[in-house]
């Protein structure tokens, strides 16, 4: 059969690399075509004979079920998209605040495991490992189950200062806007904008003259300033602080404003829990900037806190945002547990609307977009943020 | 202490540098005022942790409820005799003996003395008995919960002899036996598979040894861990593909995998595992459909693998170019030089990470509890809601979390070894 066309040609076609790579990729691509096809045909068929086609309009039928906490206007004759939304409104809350608090406690975590205190190290050692080992979703049910609910009754609630704890959350004192509230934002807003161009100022005036700019902290002096003169200036104070007080009868914590447990076991569940992992990310960080760099600061005259600032921290934060970016992401996705304590968080609504609509398929491809556009977002603003600050090499 | 010698005339031999106890605490607790005030502030916070938990965990807890559960918490409801069924529970056992054999055979081979871990593993029986005895004498509670706990160390110390027996005939043979043992470890994951699981004809009808046991009765920590190793031993497979994939030159390939790692590591592994349970059968032909240890051991494995993916890619990517080009020098094709060259030194450079991962997906396995699954987190939930131990949420999730602890432990203390073995990062 091998005729002379071929020897004429060079390589046949099936023995020639390029047209055998293209084969293989049309072939994968095919059978993975041919699978998701067949799978959907399969889901349709199934849902058909339940009697619940594919579509979108059950969002906006009425959820009747109530929410216990909501940043938004809801009620149970709300429609399931403002369900929706509540529960990713309250995933957002838990994850932005736990991205704040993790790091924050995370870098206080990191600092001490390398502390020359012995007592301190070691204890910040023994918090990372027990947290790295246990795992979160057993963490957060302890913690709200053994720890939340074991609180005394509203009633002798325990008292830390003007925050009370009981099994019905943590009330805090809470201000309640004034007549004047409306003026005074507007008084803040411009504090804020007054803040930003005077420390862009003073970081100019400080790359003249080669003095330390203090921008940062002029910044804040110059919108610390406006709020306080606006308070006073203000014919009537624009927020009174409400105190939450022990109620006489009942079951309820008067004034203040009370969080939920599963709000606040969440968010410290979380909090504790990340921080461990950045407070390693931390420690790597700061140990990966060789000692070098410290000497020849304090041979240039740096002080230790200027050491601090100038050249370890940049230098270790460079090396630190791969890595707690990944922490993040993990905040963000690990807040889906919220589900185990009963916060109304997304994955939380996404089972209550399941349960009430039957609607799985579509309500299972809502969460999941919703979260991976969360994670691509956190992510994209995280390697924007790198590029900012790598090392720009010759 | 003093008895450094001064080779020639005239040359002091060096002060004393070893610190006496005040010197250390003053240079470790006192150095500052900063440091004065962390210690204080440190020792403040271990009294009141120490106290709260010292003092909950002797006069409050109801430790009782651990005894009377643990089967329950190490094997859920796997057919027992205690049960009234036919016992398989000792192919369980059988498993464990065979692991600590091959932990002793490995130990033995690769000639390690480690007296301190054999003391460690020898006293841990003893520990074991020991606590509920202490308990006992300080808290006097009802009910005689000490057989229990005796008859569980009795099982530890038998455990300990035969990791002795397989430490001893690694020693007799020494080196030559590390590839068996190596081999050994291979074959162990899939051997304890087909244990649990067993073959053949339906327990109930269970006349054979190996009846096989349906995975809806496999509970607790048993679970756990099935779920854990079929995730690792799977996943592995899958995610060297994808990672591969992923460094393709094939633009489709490359792309399949990025959408797969990119999608799976965007979304949380719960709301995997829900697609699993409420949609998986959705997506199979009418009639076939899995029960829901299948079904969470399928999203855990596709699961991890995305993560496994990412973590080989870092390895293959710290492989120089040199080595691609030396092998094709040396006339390797395609496969040779990927499966013989690169893989080798790519996995061997990210097993640390790959540890890590592995013990990330075994505290992942904790949310199958959410889907309903009875792992450990799910019989304790269990266990709680029983109405004869009412409130004894913390002292169960206290001692799951022990478990937990333990296995993530072992596994990271593990990965520390194979690395200075394989002398990772320093070569």
């Amino acid at each position: 059969m091998t005729s002379n066309i071929t020897q004429r040609k060079g390589i046949p076609f099936w023995r020639d690399e390029r047209v055998l790579q293209w084969i293989t990729q049309a072939l994968v691509l095919g059978v993975v075509i041919a699978v998701i096809l067949y799978l959907y045909g399969n889901m349709v068929a199934s849902l058909e004979a339940l009697g619940l086609p594919l579509s979108l309009e059950f969002l906006s039928l009425q959820s009747g079920f109530d929410i216990s906490q909501h940043l938004i206007a809801y009620s149970r004759t709300s429609t399931y998209l403002q369900a929706l939304s509540v529960g990713f409104l309250n995933t957002l809350l838990v994850a932005v605040l736990g991205i704040i608090g993790a790091t924050v406690l995370g870098v206080v975590i990191g600092v001490a495991s390398l502390s020359s205190n012995i007592l301190v190290n070691r204890l910040a050692r023994i918090y990372t490992e027990i947290f790295r080992n246990i795992p979160l979703l057993v963490f957060l049910i302890f913690w709200y189950r053994g720890f939340f609910l074991k609180l005394p009754s509203v009633q002798d609630a325990s008292e830390f200062g003007p925050i009370l704890l009981s099994n019905r959350g943590v009330a805090i004192p809470w201000g309640i806007a004034g007549l004047t509230f409306p003026a005074y934002r507007l008084i803040l807003l411009a504090g804020f904008i007054l803040a930003v161009v005077s420390a862009l100022f003073l970081r100019q005036r400080g790359q003249r003259t080669g003095r330390m700019p203090f921008s940062t902290l002029g910044g804040l002096a110059v919108f610390l300033g406006v709020a306080l003169l606006g308070w006073v200036l203000l014919p009537a104070a624009p927020l009174t602080i409400d105190l939450p007080a022990l109620p006489e009868t009942g079951f309820n914590i008067l004034g203040g404003k009370n969080l939920t447990s599963e709000f606040i076991a969440v968010l410290s569940g979380l909090v504790l829990y990340t921080a461990a992992f950045i407070g390693e990310v931390v420690r790597a960080g700061i140990q990966a900037v060789s000692k070098g760099q410290t000497e020849a600061a304090r041979a240039l005259g740096f002080t230790g806190f200027q050491t601090l600032r100038l050249i370890l921290l940049p230098q270790a934060l460079r090396v630190m945002i791969p890595p707690l970016t990944s922490q993040f992401l993990n905040l963000t996705k690990n807040s889906s547990l919220a589900v185990a304590v009963g916060y109304p968080d997304l994955v939380q609504v996404y089972g209550t609307i399941i349960n009430q609509s039957g609607r799985a398929v579509e309500m299972t491809a809502i969460m999941m977009s919703v979260y991976l556009s969360m994670s691509l977002l956190t992510s994209g603003f995280m390697n924007w943020y790198n590029r900012r600050v790598k090392l720009e090499e010759r | 202490m003093t008895t450094s010698v001064s080779m020639h005339k005239g040359i002091q031999p060096p002060t004393s540098a070893r610190p006496t106890a005040l010197d250390w605490i003053k240079i470790n607790l006192f150095s500052s005022w900063l440091n004065t005030l962390l210690t204080l502030f440190s020792v403040t916070l271990i009294y009141v942790i120490l106290r709260g938990a010292l003092g909950w965990a002797f006069t409050e807890a109801n430790w009782a409820v651990i005894p009377a559960k643990l089967r329950l918490l190490l094997v859920g409801q796997y057919p027992s005799a205690v049960a009234g069924e036919v016992d398989y529970v000792w192919r369980v056992s059988l498993c464990l003996y065979i692991l600590a054999a091959i932990i002793g055979l490995h130990w033995g081979a690769s000639g390690r003395s480690g007296e301190r871990y054999i003391t460690a593993l020898a006293l841990l029986p003893v520990l074991m008995a020991l606590i509920p005895v202490v308990y006992h004498l300080a808290v006097r509670p009802e009910g005689h919960t000490l057989g229990a706990a005796f008859l569980l160390a009795l099982q530890i110390l038998a455990l300990d002899l035969v990791g002795l027996v397989g430490w001893l005939i690694g020693r007799w043979r020494g080196r030559r036996f590390i590839r068996l043992a190596a081999i050994l470890w291979i074959l162990y994951f899939p051997l304890v598979i087909v244990l649990v699981r067993g073959f053949g004809a339906d327990y109930r009808e269970g006349i054979t040894p190996f009846a096989s046991v349906p995975t809806r009765l496999w509970g607790g920590l048993l679970l756990s861990l099935l779920l854990a190793i079929v995730g690792i031993v799977f996943s592995f497979p899958i995610g060297v593909a994808l990672a591969l994939g992923r460094r393709s030159k094939l633009v489709v390939i490359r792309a399949l995998s990025v959408i797969y790692i990119e999608f799976i590591r965007g979304v949380p592994l719960i709301s995997l595992l829900f697609i699993g349970s409420l949609m998986l059968n959705l997506f199979m032909p009418s009639g076939i459909s899995f029960d829901g240890v299948v079904r969470a051991m399928v999203v855990i494995t596709l699961f991890s693998a995305a993560y496994l993916a990412e973590n080989v890619r870092g390895g293959l990517q710290c492989i120089p170019k040199g080595q691609y080009e030396a092998a094709s020098a040396i006339g390797l094709g395609g496969f040779q030089t990927m499966f013989f060259i690169i893989l080798p030194q790519a996995l061997r450079a990210v097993i640390p990470v790959m540890m890590g991962q592995f013990i990330g997906l075994f505290k992942d396995t904790s949310l199958v509890a959410i889907v309903g699954l009875l792992d450990l987190l799910g019989i304790a939930g269990g266990v709680i809601a029983d109405p004869n131990y009412l409130g004894t949420q913390r002292e169960v999730l206290l001692f799951i979390s022990l478990f937990y602890f333990a296995f993530s432990y072992a596994l990271s203390y593990t990965s520390r070894r194979i690395e200075t073995n394989l002398g990772v990062g320093t070569r």
